[in-house]
């Protein structure tokens, strides 16, 4: 189910129509006229780049460097090989924006890379998707099919001289994929286990070329960029935080679901178009994927969504995935869900995140199996400190913010838990 | 070892990458050979690492590092249900409980009849459309309710 209210990747998307993901429909909605443009004005490069940079487009994966300066570190003067990869490998807990995307709008990422390509210079693109939506990943097969057909993707597109292709890989279940260089090691036929950095991808990334890689809704936002200027994708959004985001509502709300709407609008307005709570009041928020510190409801109420808001509120907007959690949840529960995931899918080659994150789940498991010792949440605490900042990559830290955050704002819990042997608050999930 | 088919679509897999990286195209090779197979033998697997050309343990390493290649035999249909967080605020641990009872098998177990394995799986990327369910890795069903699941089982032959 998808639910889009208004912004720039679904603006005149009919999600109920089953063909709106198809090459003709999107040439209705003026699709690929910004590669048409670009390529017929031979638009030189580092103004595609100088677009993409004014329209303040922040990486839409979870981390929120800025697209247009990313772009601009890959080598201009490299004569060999060089690629554009895109990260849909999805796999953050409450975000499933990507999937929609390529779902409903999947020419949208492929016009989007294509320009990508032209303004790096890049051969060729991959496009990495999550294995768990194979369906998906078929249908973006098919949509590659119908670009390849129409002369949008191949040799000399469009009559310019101008030479990419672009292709589809899936993954097969395993969440570090999603981080960049575990991606780039999985797509090239290994273990998705990270690369230490640096090298940076731009200068060594897929078989060793300068490669960039961005996130599914990033390269989708590009030909509405180029179409109707940087400055009305500026504008949609706050200064600093341009454009509209997807965001992906789970959770104990009425209408879970995504909804494109302009960065900084109020968490409540967002609330009140998910159809409100379901099931009791508001308790806690993670507000951008299970890896960000959680909110509580007095916090969360007073935030924008905008990567600076909810920053300046202890947590991160992320990939834009709104985790939301009413009073009959223990949170002691919920993040012993959380602590499992991790220790699940910690890739095991950094020694502090593969034995940190088992124990992290150990120790929070015997707390609530009322088996907790004084000591414990320090022990938490000590544990965490040798993970974050220690490893490869940000698993491990991606591991430790949930159970700093929630053992911070919902001590009492915690504490009650060790104390009694039973929780404060009787858990019901739904 | 593998069909006609397989090895055609494990070609396509291969005209994806630079000739002198088909390494890349392991991941989507397995893929194939498990769907033709049901599992991943190790004699599959060595004949999917020497058609493309690279080592066995090369593609041991790969099927052994990700979790939806099946390494030992499963049930004709292998049901992964998401419990993680988002999910179970939706219902995902409740539709992994009420298959458990319905099947009357825990979790990682298969039917004696063969018929079924149920799985617990961790996120897959589509949390609004809570409980999810997947069965046999690519056919995704939304919404699974009690009722839900019960039309599903009676259509899965």
């Amino acid at each position: 189910m998808a639910i889009f209210v208004n912004g720039v990747i679904f603006e005149g998307v009919d999600t109920s129509d089953p063909n709106c993901w198809r090459l003709d429909a999107y040439m209705a909605r003026g699709g690929y006229q910004a590669l048409k443009s670009i390529l017929s004005a031979k638009m030189p490069q580092e103004d595609v780049i100088a677009e993409v940079k004014g329209s303040g487009l922040r990486g839409r994966g979870g981390a929120g460097f800025p697209t247009g300066l990313k772009w601009s570190f890959m080598p201009r003067s490299f004569p060999g090989d060089k690629y554009v990869v895109c990260n849909t490998d999805e796999g953050e807990p409450g975000t499933f924006k990507d999937r929609d995307i390529i779902v409903f709008n999947p020419h949208a990422l492929i016009e989007g890379m294509i320009i990508a390509g032209y303004a790096m210079g890049a051969k060729a693109g991959y496009n990495y998707i999550h294995g768990e939506i194979f369906e998906a990943y078929e249908l973006f097969e098919a949509a590659l099919d119908e670009a390849r057909k129409a002369g949008f993707l191949g040799e000399n597109i469009l009559g310019s001289g101008f030479n990419f292709d672009l292709f589809a890989h899936h993954g097969y279940g395993a969440y570090i994929c999603g981080e960049e260089t575990a991606l780039l090691e999985s797509l090239e036929g290994k273990k998705g286990q990270p690369r230490f950095k640096p090298p940076f991808p731009a200068s060594f990334g897929l078989y060793g070329k300068p490669t960039t890689i961005n996130n599914t809704e990033s390269f989708a936002s590009v030909p509405f960029i180029i179409k109707d200027g940087a400055q009305k994708f500026l504008e949609l959004g706050k200064p600093n935080n341009g454009g509209t985001k997807l965001f992906s509502i789970s959770g104990h709300v009425n209408r879970p679901g995504n909804y494109e709407i302009p960065l900084g609008t109020p968490f409540s307005e967002l609330l009140e178009m998910a159809g409100g709570m379901k099931g009791g009041k508001l308790k806690a928020v993670i507000p951008g994927g299970s890896s960000a510190p959680v909110l509580p409801a007095d916090i969360m109420m007073q935030c924008t969504m905008d990567y600076d808001s909810i920053s300046k509120a202890g947590s991160m907007l992320g990939s834009g995935a709104v985790i939301v959690m009413n009073e009959h949840v223990c949170m002691v529960k919920a993040l012993e869900r959380l602590a499992y995931f991790y220790h699940e899918e910690s890739c095991g080659q950094c020694t502090p995140c593969r034995e940190g994150t088992g124990w992290l789940y150990r120790v929070i498991h015997r707390i609530l199996n009322g088996e907790g010792r004084p000591g414990d949440l320090e022990l938490l605490d000590s544990v965490g400190n040798n993970m974050a900042g220690r490893t490869i990559c940000a698993l491990a830290d991606a591991a430790v913010f949930p159970v700093r955050s929630f053992t911070k704002h919902f001590r009492n819990e915690f504490e009650y838990l060790i104390e009694h042997k039973k929780p404060l608050v009787n858990h019901k999930w739904c | 070892m593998l069909s006609a088919e397989s090895l055609a679509l494990i070609d396509r897999e291969l005209a994806k990458y630079p000739a002198d990286q088909r390494r890349s195209a392991v991941m989507g090779a397995l893929r194939i050979a498990q769907q033709e197979k049901g599992w991943l033998a190790t004699e599959t697997i060595e004949f999917v690492a020497n058609y493309i050309g690279i080592a066995p343990v090369a593609a041991y390493e790969v099927a052994s590092f990700y979790n939806m290649y099946n390494l030992k035999p499963v049930g004709k249909y292998k049901l992964t249900v998401c419990t993680n967080l988002p999910c179970a605020l939706s219902g995902g641990v409740n539709a992994a409980e009420y298959l458990s009872k319905k099947l009357g098998i825990g979790l990682g177990e298969t039917t004696a009849d063969g018929k079924y394995t149920l799985l617990e799986g961790e996120c897959m990327g589509a949390c609004g459309d809570a409980p999810v369910l997947l069965v046999n890795n690519h056919k995704m069903c939304s919404f699974m309710t009690p009722e839900a699941i019960d039309k599903k089982l009676a259509e899965l032959e």
